[in-house]
């Protein structure tokens, strides 16, 4: 059997994004700043494109920017926050530690003075800590929505009132929450918000960064006029048409799949808490349908992986040896767990397309790896 | 990154698992903040040779890997052979390492020169230098330039 529960890193393109899809590539291949009837016909599907997955957050057309994805649409939200801001001496940023590295690496580099916000231990930020943070150079908060590794979910709009209240541009990157969990702008009170199409079944390479009309969003890449003239070079349009039938079926579709991934997720969290010495990490209640995030004492995530792998089963960790770097995930270190629970990290991320028959495959081959891996773990202590 | 099949044999079906209870040298090496942690059990008769090994590891595959394979290669050699024990011999043993896990080779020489040195502690004697273990390089200290040259 072959399992695939590492959603949160990729899902598997839906059918509705490859059929809106194929047409584009074999016939509506025209570039869609040309003239001709076959780039007109590209310029529509693009308009199209746009407006679907402005109708699926909440905001205008006009205020959706196509990406290659979330990590261009988090580095073009800062980016342009920053030299904004620094046009009136304000040179502050609010975030949390629990950040993706796209968001992360870019703060770091930006060269503002970075306040990161501490978590709880379920992975949690509050509008206080937010509020108490706010200085008069305060340029941009950026809280991510739902973190991509324990799924915990964020207070978005109240975070976003508190920046409304105090004049301060909200970003939040939703890479993970978009097409899995309601997401509304104006109601949110974001100002920009970062997505990316293949967390939600569509294709890779392509995303869209929102930018609410009252916020001056800058030129991230000069050339054409394309993007209002704000990131030039000719448009992914089968991307973008892929992008959008996925979210609108995703959407659609929500509160069906939303109900049916917890139940499963719920299952497996239960299933995989019976192995003596293991945690949950994140929030059980402000939680991302699909995600199941456990820690079990005593062994490494990568060879669990591995293991896992050898029974076709494709999960993520974050251990040192899987994050490429020598520390183990930084969010397992926020949410305060010691570097040796850490390592033995496992991520299974579920979608529409995982059935009950596989959650009972995943744990009737979790235990036994597990116990493995503890018999020859010089750490291991049974309890 | 990816494993060669080699490393792979060794993950899957790792060698000299275990422990051993009347051991002549024991050594444990690594530390939970890299999250790599060997130990490695020695049996060394009269004439110095290593009738016996095992080990015990909590890490990534690579670790499970160049620890298994470490056993294998000092297995009823001398204390003297053993001692020579290279950390690129092990890497080129297991047909490569992809170079961020070159670290995983170090930490089995170490844990082998350890367990070494622990057999000449436990009767009175001073181990010889090659038994010294550099106690940054089990600290995941890592050489690009190395882990180009014996990868």
């Amino acid at each position: 059997m072959k399992v695939y529960a590492d959603n949160a890193a990729t899902t598997r393109m839906s059918d509705a994004a490859l059929n809106a899809m194929l047409p584009i590539l074999t016939d509506v291949y025209g570039n869609a700043s040309s003239i001709h009837g076959v780039g007109q016909e590209a310029l529509k599907a693009l308009d199209g494109a746009r407006s679907k997955i402005a109708a699926a957050i909440g905001a205008e057309p006009r205020e959706i920017y196509f990406t290659s994805g979330g990590t261009e649409s988090d580095n073009w939200a800062i980016a342009s926050a920053v030299t904004n801001g620094a046009k009136n001496g304000k040179r502050h940023i609010i975030s949390t530690a629990i950040e993706h590295h796209a968001v992360l690496h870019k703060l770091k580099a930006s060269g503002c003075d970075v306040t990161l916000l501490t978590v709880d231990s379920d992975g949690l930020v509050t509008p206080e800590q937010v509020k108490a943070a706010i200085r008069p150079d305060t340029c941009l908060v950026t809280v991510m929505y739902a973190n991509n590794e324990i799924g915990t979910i964020e207070p978005i709009t109240e975070i976003g009132a508190v920046c409304r209240e105090a004049g301060v541009p909200f970003h939040t990157d939703a890479v993970q929450a978009v097409g899995h969990v309601p997401v509304d702008v104006g109601a949110m009170n974001i100002d920009m918000l970062s997505l990316a199409a293949h967390k939600f079944h569509g294709p890779k390479g392509v995303g869209a960064l929102y930018c609410n009309k009252k916020v001056r969003l800058n030129i991230f890449q000069e050339g054409g006029s394309q993007e209002r003239g704000k990131r030039g070079g000719t448009e992914n349009v089968a991307g973008a048409v892929g992008m959008a039938a996925a979210l609108e079926r995703s959407v659609a579709d929500m509160d069906a799949n939303a109900a049916k991934v917890a139940a499963l997720r719920d299952r497996l969290i239960a299933g995989l808490t019976k192995i003596e010495s293991t945690r949950v990490n994140g929030s059980l209640t402000h939680r991302l349908p699909g995600n199941a995030n456990v820690c079990f004492e005593g062994i490494e995530g990568e060879s669990l992986l591995l293991m896992l792998d050898m029974q076709g089963i494709c999960a993520s960790s974050g251990s040192a040896c899987t994050s490429g770097s020598l520390d183990p995930s930084h969010v397992l270190l926020a949410i305060g767990l010691p570097h040796g629970i850490a390592h033995g990290s496992l991520r299974l991320t579920l979608s529409e397309y995982n059935s009950d028959a596989e959650v009972d495959y995943i744990l009737e081959h979790v235990a036994p790896i597990v116990e493995r891996l503890r018999m020859m773990s010089p750490v291991w202590q049974k309890k | 990154m990816a494993y060669s099949e080699k490393v792979m044999d060794h993950f899957r079906n790792p060698r000299n698992v275990g422990t051993i209870d009347d051991a002549s040298g024991i050594a444990e090496v690594g530390n939970m903040k890299c999250g790599d942690i060997m130990k490695m059990y020695l049996q060394i008769d009269e004439s110095e040779t290593i009738t016996d090994v095992k080990f015990n590891t909590f890490g990534c595959g690579a670790a499970i890997a160049t620890s298994s394979m470490a056993t294998e290669l000092i297995k009823g050699r001398t204390v003297a052979e053993a001692l020579k024990l290279t950390n690129s011999a092990v890497v080129e043993a297991l047909e490569g390492l992809p170079p961020v896990k070159i670290h995983c080779s170090v930490l089995a020489e170490q844990a082998v020169k350890g367990a070494v040195s622990d057999y000449y502690k436990r009767r009175g004697l001073t181990p010889p230098p090659e038994a010294y273990i550099d106690e940054l390089a089990t600290e995941h200290a890592y050489d690009e330039e190395e882990a180009a040259v014996v990868h």
